[in-house]
């Protein structure tokens, strides 16, 4: 028994800097469904959204993203041409899904309108 | 009692400047499948008070300290307290759990597994869930005698949930077993809430459609091994209500209502909790202006 205890926290920690290393990567874009990704945002001509989503990126995002969105500690910049280049759809798809094994947290306890106007946001900021 | 979760509030006030700003959902009893965000750290104090038909008014205070120790992977400690009115106020234990998500995405219905360690004692009247034989009059014992009832046990529960269409479904099935002696008891609770508005507007608002959150809670006891079912068993409905008041800020309040003759008439539920943002970046001097670090 304790031979197993220890054998699993040894991998544990041969596996904890694997993981680390892939955050921020962009990884997640692969796992994103085709139907998912072409997915068009149906606030895209709403003059208010990105107002609206950047009051919901400060509260929700900004604690781990930072204020600027340009990352803080291990915590992935937003300010990225990967970023930039993501569809609607696929940053849609990551707020609901969130990136668990990498530290990213499901936002799916907010409503789908409004992870609509966080990506509205997100696409906005400067690089 | 109430001084102790005073205070744990206003220590949470004091790192305003670490706030987060996710609302919680509205329930005192139910699970659902939202785990805390990693790194960041919610304490609320929750309040239950009754009375049952030959015992004195009871307010039984939990104070909930949750972490997020992994995305999918959240942790939680309870100190429970009580006061009876013409008793007294006394300490009536803790409680260790965690939650794990097994499954990395979202689906239509998301379980979690729920594994708790208590060490409380018979005058332990936070009502934090209902399982087995547990029924109104167990309340009305006097804390004097009650209080000698150690009850170390062991709770697990199968956590269901869903998003649809801005509401949350969850569905909870409860064991629990003491540790020393007694057959494994069972009970469950059901929920479900919604935003009173979906669309965020552009304003800052703080008393707004959006920042609240209106549901109901059902939850009750089915009995233990021996006797599995509704016999001889409490069961309660619970309309609740949650407002994100300020910052990272929520005070959520619940009338409950017994739906048997073996529950207490009334629940009345209040809790107020404060979410702290990346709690570790409070202690680490090198945690600001990191920008592009991670580009």
């Amino acid at each position: 028994m304790k031979r197993i205890s220890l054998a699993c926290s040894l991998l544990a920690l041969l596996m904890a800097p694997l993981l680390m290393a892939s955050v921020g990567t962009g990884q997640w874009l692969k796992h994103v469904p085709e139907k998912d990704r072409v997915r068009s945002n149906p606030l895209a001509h709403d003059s208010d959204a990105t107002a609206a989503g950047a009051k919901l990126f400060h509260s929700d995002c900004a604690p781990c993203h930072g204020a600027d969105a340009a990352g803080r500690g291990s915590r992935p910049t937003l300010r990225s041409e990967r970023v930039r280049r993501a569809t609607d759809g696929e940053l849609e798809w990551l707020l609901r899904n969130g990136n668990l094994a990498h530290g990213m947290p499901s936002w799916s306890r907010l409503p789908e309108v409004q992870r609509w106007q966080i990506v509205r946001y997100v696409h906005a900021l400067p690089i | 009692m109430f001084r102790l979760s005073f205070a744990s509030f206003l220590l949470c006030c004091m790192f305003s400047s670490a706030v987060a700003g996710a609302q919680e959902l509205p329930y005192f009893v139910t699970y659902s499948h939202h785990m805390e965000e990693p790194g960041s750290l919610e304490v609320e104090a929750k309040t239950s008070s009754g009375q049952p038909q030959d015992g004195d008014v009871f307010y039984g205070t939990s104070t909930e300290i949750e972490y997020g120790t992994r995305a999918w992977w959240t942790s939680e400690l309870y100190l429970d307290s009580q006061g009876t009115v013409d008793e007294s106020t006394i300490f009536t234990g803790f409680r260790l759990e965690n939650r794990i998500r097994p499954l990395m995405r979202e689906h239509a219905v998301n379980p979690v597994v729920y594994v708790e360690f208590e060490d409380i004692n018979g005058a332990n009247k936070s009502l934090l869930e209902v399982v087995g034989h547990d029924v109104a009059a167990d309340l009305a014992e006097d804390n004097r005698t009650a209080r000698m009832t150690k009850e170390r046990e062991v709770e697990l529960k199968l956590i269901l949930s869903s998003n649809v269409k801005g509401w949350n479904v969850s569905e909870n099935v409860i064991g629990e077993k003491n540790i020393t002696h007694a057959p494994w008891e069972f009970g469950y609770a059901l929920a479900a809430s919604r935003p009173l508005r979906m669309k965020a507007s552009s304003k800052e608002c703080h008393f707004c459609a959006e920042t609240m959150q209106v549901g109901a809670e059902m939850y009750g006891g089915l009995g233990d091994v021996a006797s599995l079912g509704t016999h001889n068993t409490s069961h309660y409905f619970a309309p609740t209500l949650n407002w994100a008041m300020f910052n990272a800020a929520t005070l959520t309040v619940s009338p409950g209502f017994g739906l048997n003759d073996h529950s207490l008439s009334h629940v009345y539920r209040l809790g107020v909790s404060y979410e702290i943002g990346q709690l570790s970046r409070l202690f680490r001097a090198d945690s600001r202006n990191v920008e592009g670090t991670a580009r």
